[in-house]
């Protein structure tokens, strides 16, 4: 019961040890100085969910990221020197993507940090590239509030509030829509917000939202919410949700005979969509994306082409966003001419180039302008609908 | 109405896939006395094999669909011998929240093979049994969630059959209701809980087969929030109660399911878990646990 | 009694955190991101150990009051920092202290809240019920749009530097210590060790379970006061069952009912991560292959080397 003496001893060697593991951890490579130094490797940080519940995104943009610094190298890396990328994964959770900025910041010393898909991390390292007068790119991010952490926070796609308008639009004029339900993910930052941003342009439109029920990330039956949207009787169902669950719901809803048009935003894009939900179940589907790999234009092809080879998988739109978050830093550490923090976030924030999801024009508030791509599903295959320019 | 009948067939057949999930928490409980954090991820396990399998057994018939079920089932239950054999086995004898610890770590372990070997994204998992749908009236039935009840009331009666009819399930609940008084009388402790884990994994496998055919999108996470649930299910039946786990199951996907329906849709899991709370303050067991009367 | 002496030791557990957090600046962000993690670790570690370990209750919810604490402090010193701060006299650095009591006292109100039922319940479906407590919280969270919601709640200050998270680390520890080597809290082992001999013997069983839910969900709120302050931004689903199930982790492994060995694995556990980044893809595979060993060869806690208090 008590303690005794003796233990005390053991319990100071228990201390020394784990003390011992903290020292481990102490910068053992101080090698690499700041990334202002004009010689050696040009280093980036990127940080994404390789792992844990949004894992598939951030494999995607991790992949399309990872093809894009093999271009850069096989072009002969920048200025003359060698690029090297240190990836960091925060295994999907909370707290991790800080600690990780910080260590990209004070022990790696980054020229930029690239990430991520999930709003909700990339606030998360923003201030801390805010702070340290790093330039920092999301490349999927599509809240608002990222980029209005600092001028050092920049974006490669287009916003919410773009998204939400552009698909209350096309539902009110293309689809004929006046009753709409909306069926949003509760536990995700994105879809909530991309609720909001389509709610308010249509309801001012004239339109209706009949009934607005909700689910939670990873759910897998949804018969229950649609069951209560079949019987409020829209005539449209708007789900701003990632593909991982929209596949079902789609499947779910036309299963129950829910027949109506069903649309939703960028998170829908993804090949397993249709593995997932089937191409039947897929007709009178919507979504609005950055990227289509079905595209029309050589850009692209090449793109899906290189990907392919190097992946054996075919890209989806976080994929090609990740290749063009890495391609923007790169356009701007050439434009700069140096890879002094200041000099590079100066020209990210005059960025205009052509990457593989369309012109990449940023705004004062360091957005993409960035035309938008409507798809529908037909045959069992993606097809390109519509261009929605800014 | 039609709705009320809607939603009653929703939440039966996700109650069902629940209480199969639910007995191996409770058999394993039944048996050493801890909660086997593992078992949702031999759930995910089970329908990975099923889907590796599928396309050689030829799925979209009955049975083929059948032999799918049973090959899942069968690797299921290796790897919940297997775990036991190597992580659980060397700890017997120790505190159960020690064994509590290395349950949480194979768990992370398979989740993170999982991830490596099968990748994060998720898989469309084949209708590996021919898929129809009915309309009764208003209330749509699908084939997909007849087979799952069907199934899991086979199942339910099979596993009644080996519990109370054959040696080794009298073993088993010999063992359950006291382990050293059976070893005295003869029986094997260390085979029965071997095959007390083979029994509820196997179960686990059929249920993630069963869920994976109702929501044919899998990936190496699948396992955590229906095995969180099933979990809840367990305790809120009693556990080591195995009627009690079926029951649990049920309770849980019923309200569960009409929760969904309503406004309050955004709040279900929480009140899931409040309607939990509250009959556990009622029923501090469980709803079939009876209070064990502790002798000093 | 040794008290004089453990309240020496905590005095210079506190100025050797000043002294430190004066030279902090020196140290190497990523580092001091890392040492800091631990601290909070440690406030959470040594506080589910006064409930799980000492107390022998199982709660799976830790991290629900946890939220409590660093949402209550991070509306304080952000939303409402405007309204607040006059009251202060400005001072940020005045309100930040107040901000984290007063995440810490309603974290101990939850713990009431989640306590009092625990009269009945034993074991596992005290277990659940603190899970289902902390899911609540989670749920609720997400629902509430003046937190932000899904959204989260971003742009709070980074007050957390190493004398509040170490100093108050130092805190927990000293107060759990003192608490159950007190007289009154041999009421805690002997609630742990045999609840009806306890009863029997004519203690308040009841009293005991629930002052070590309230202080244990107290020094949690704390903890999600300085956690919300270090990292800048909070959003529900960081509070979900997986960090309950962390903080489990380490006072199980630390030694149930152990001071020093459920320190020493806090640290361990939060630090251990970080060299295993050169791993890449292997990482939490060999995070996972780690417990499972360090379980199986340690089964008495990583830091224990005699019995003595531990589980039964």
């Amino acid at each position: 019961m008590k303690s005794p003496a003796p233990a005390h001893r053991r319990h100071f060697i228990a201390l020394v040890a784990a003390g011992l593991v903290l020292a481990g951890c102490k910068p053992s490579d101080d090698a690499g100085k700041p990334g202002a130094a004009s010689t050696g490797a040009i280093v980036v940080g990127e940080f994404a969910s390789l792992h844990g519940s949004e894992a598939a995104f951030g494999q995607s943009s991790h992949k399309g990221t990872e093809l894009a610094f093999d271009v850069i190298r096989s072009n002969g890396g920048l200025l003359g020197r060698e690029v090297r990328l240190i990836t960091e994964d925060n295994q999907s959770k909370a707290g991790e993507s800080a600690t990780i900025a910080k260590k990209f910041v004070s022990r790696d010393h980054v020229v930029a940090v690239l990430g991520e898909v999930a709003s909700g991390r990339s606030l998360e390292a923003a201030p801390i590239c805010q702070a340290a007068g790093i330039p920092m790119i999301s490349p999927s991010s599509t809240n608002p509030k990222v980029t209005e952490v600092g001028d050092h926070v920049f974006r490669v796609c287009f916003t919410d509030p773009f998204q939400g308008k552009l698909l209350a639009d096309f539902a009110w004029k293309s689809l004929k829509v006046r009753r709409v339900a909306i069926l949003a993910d509760t536990a995700s930052a994105y879809s909530v917000g991309l609720a909001d941003f389509f709610r308010q342009p249509f309801v001012a439109a004239g339109g209706t939202v009949v009934t607005e029920v909700k689910y939670a990330s990873r759910d897998k039956d949804f018969k229950a919410q649609l069951t209560a949207i079949k019987a409020a009787a829209p005539d449209g169902l708007c789900v701003p949700g990632y593909y991982t669950e929209v596949g079902l719901i789609v499947k779910q809803a036309r299963e129950l005979g829910l027949t109506v048009p069903i649309f939703g935003g960028d998170g829908w894009e993804a090949p397993q969509l249709i593995e997932i939900a089937g191409s039947e179940a897929l007709k009178n589907t919507f979504y609005s994306t950055h990227f289509s790999p079905a595209q029309d234009n050589p850009a692209v092809k090449a793109f899906v082409a290189a990907f392919k080879s190097k992946f054996n998988e075919v890209p989806d739109a976080m994929a090609a966003l990740g290749y063009d978050s890495a391609m923007a830093l790169a356009e701007a550490i050439k434009k700069a001419g140096s890879t002094d923090p200041a000099k590079v976030t100066a020209a990210l924030a005059a960025t205009d180039f052509v990457g593989v999801t369309g012109r990449t024009k940023l705004d004062a508030q360091r957005n993409a302008t960035k035309p938008a791509v409507i798809i529908t599903v037909e045959n069992g295959g993606f097809k390109f609908l519509q261009t929605v320019e800014p | 109405m039609s709705e009320f009948l809607q939603q009653l067939l929703n939440g039966i057949s996700m109650g069902a896939i629940y209480a199969l999930i639910a007995l191996g928490y409770t058999m394993v409980y039944g048996v050493l006395r801890f909660i086997n954090f593992a078992h949702s991820d031999v759930f995910m396990v089970g329908s990975f094999a099923a889907f590796h399998v599928a396309p050689r057994l030829g799925s979209g018939a009955v049975a083929g669909g059948m032999a799918i079920l049973c090959v899942a089932m069968a690797a299921s239950a290796l790897l919940g011998m297997a775990i036991e054999k190597l992580a659980y086995k060397p700890l017997r004898g120790r505190s159960t929240l020690t064994v509590l610890i290395t349950a949480i770590g194979v768990s992370l372990l398979l989740q993170n093979v999982g991830q490596k070997v099968f990748g994060a994204e998720p898989k469309a998992f084949p209708a590996i049994f021919p898929s129809r749908t009915f309309h009764l009236g208003t209330v749509v039935v699908n084939s997909t969630q007849l087979v799952t009840i069907a199934t899991t009331l086979l199942l339910l009666a099979a596993l009644h059959v080996v519990v109370h009819h054959t040696r080794v399930g009298i073993a088993m609940r010999a063992v359950s209701f006291n382990a050293t008084a059976a070893s005295l009388v003869g029986i094997n402790n260390d085979r029965i809980i071997s095959f007390t884990f083979a029994l509820g994994s196997a179960l686990a496998g059929a249920g993630g087969v069963l869920y994976a055919l109702n929501y044919p999108s899998i990936d190496p996470l699948m396992g955590t929030l229906p095995g969180l649930k099933a979990f809840v299910a367990a305790v809120l039946g009693g556990i080591g109660n195995l009627a009690g786990a079926a029951l649990g199951g049920l309770v849980i996907g019923l309200v569960e399911t009409f929760v969904s329906g309503t406004r309050l849709s955004t709040y279900r899991d929480a009140i899931a878990f409040g309607i939990l709370i509250a009959i556990l303050l009622f029923r501090p067991a469980g709803l079939l646990g009876r209070d064990r009367v502790e002798k000093v | 009694m040794r008290f004089p002496k453990s309240q020496l030791w905590l005095a210079l557990a506190l100025v050797v955190a000043g002294v430190v957090s004066a030279f902090s600046g020196r140290i190497n962000d990523y580092f001091l991101d890392v040492a800091l993690g631990a601290g909070i670790n440690i406030v959470l570690a040594v506080s589910l150990n006064l409930i799980n370990g000492f107390t022998g209750q199982f709660s799976l919810g830790h991290a629900g009051f946890m939220a409590v604490g660093a949402y209550t402090s991070a509306l304080m010193t952000t939303t409402f920092a405007s309204r607040l701060l006059p009251l202060v006299g400005g001072q940020a650095w005045i309100l930040f202290p107040c901000a984290l009591l007063a995440g810490g006292l309603l974290a101990a109100v939850a713990g009431i809240a989640v306590g009092a039922p625990s009269l009945r319940l034993k074991g596992d479906y005290l277990a659940i019920v603190t899970l289902g407590f902390g899911e609540i919280i989670k749920v609720v969270l997400q629902n509430i749009d003046v937190v932000g919601a899904a959204r989260g709640l971003y742009g709070v200050p980074a007050h957390a530097n190493v004398f509040w998270v170490f100093g108050l680390a130092a805190v927990t520890v000293y107060v759990v210590w003192a608490l159950v080597n007190s007289t009154y809290g041999r009421g805690f082992l002997a609630v742990a060790d045999d609840e009806i001999a306890a009863e029997a013997m004519g203690l308040d069983t009841t009293r005991y379970k629930v002052t070590a839910f309230v202080v244990g969900s107290f020094f949690a709120g704390l903890a999600g006061g300085l956690y919300a302050h270090l990292k800048g931004y909070i959003n529900p689903t960081g509070f979900d069952f997986n960090k309950s199930i962390e903080i489990v982790v380490i006072v199980i492994l630390g030694g149930m009912g152990r001071h020093v060995g459920v320190v020493a694995a806090a640290i361990l556990l939060s630090v251990v991560m970080e060299p295993l980044r050169r791993f890449g893809d292997y990482r939490m595979i060999l995070y996972a292959l780690l417990l499972i060993v360090l379980m199986l060869t340690r089964p008495q806690g990583l830091f224990v080397w005699r019995s003595g208090r531990g589980t039964a």
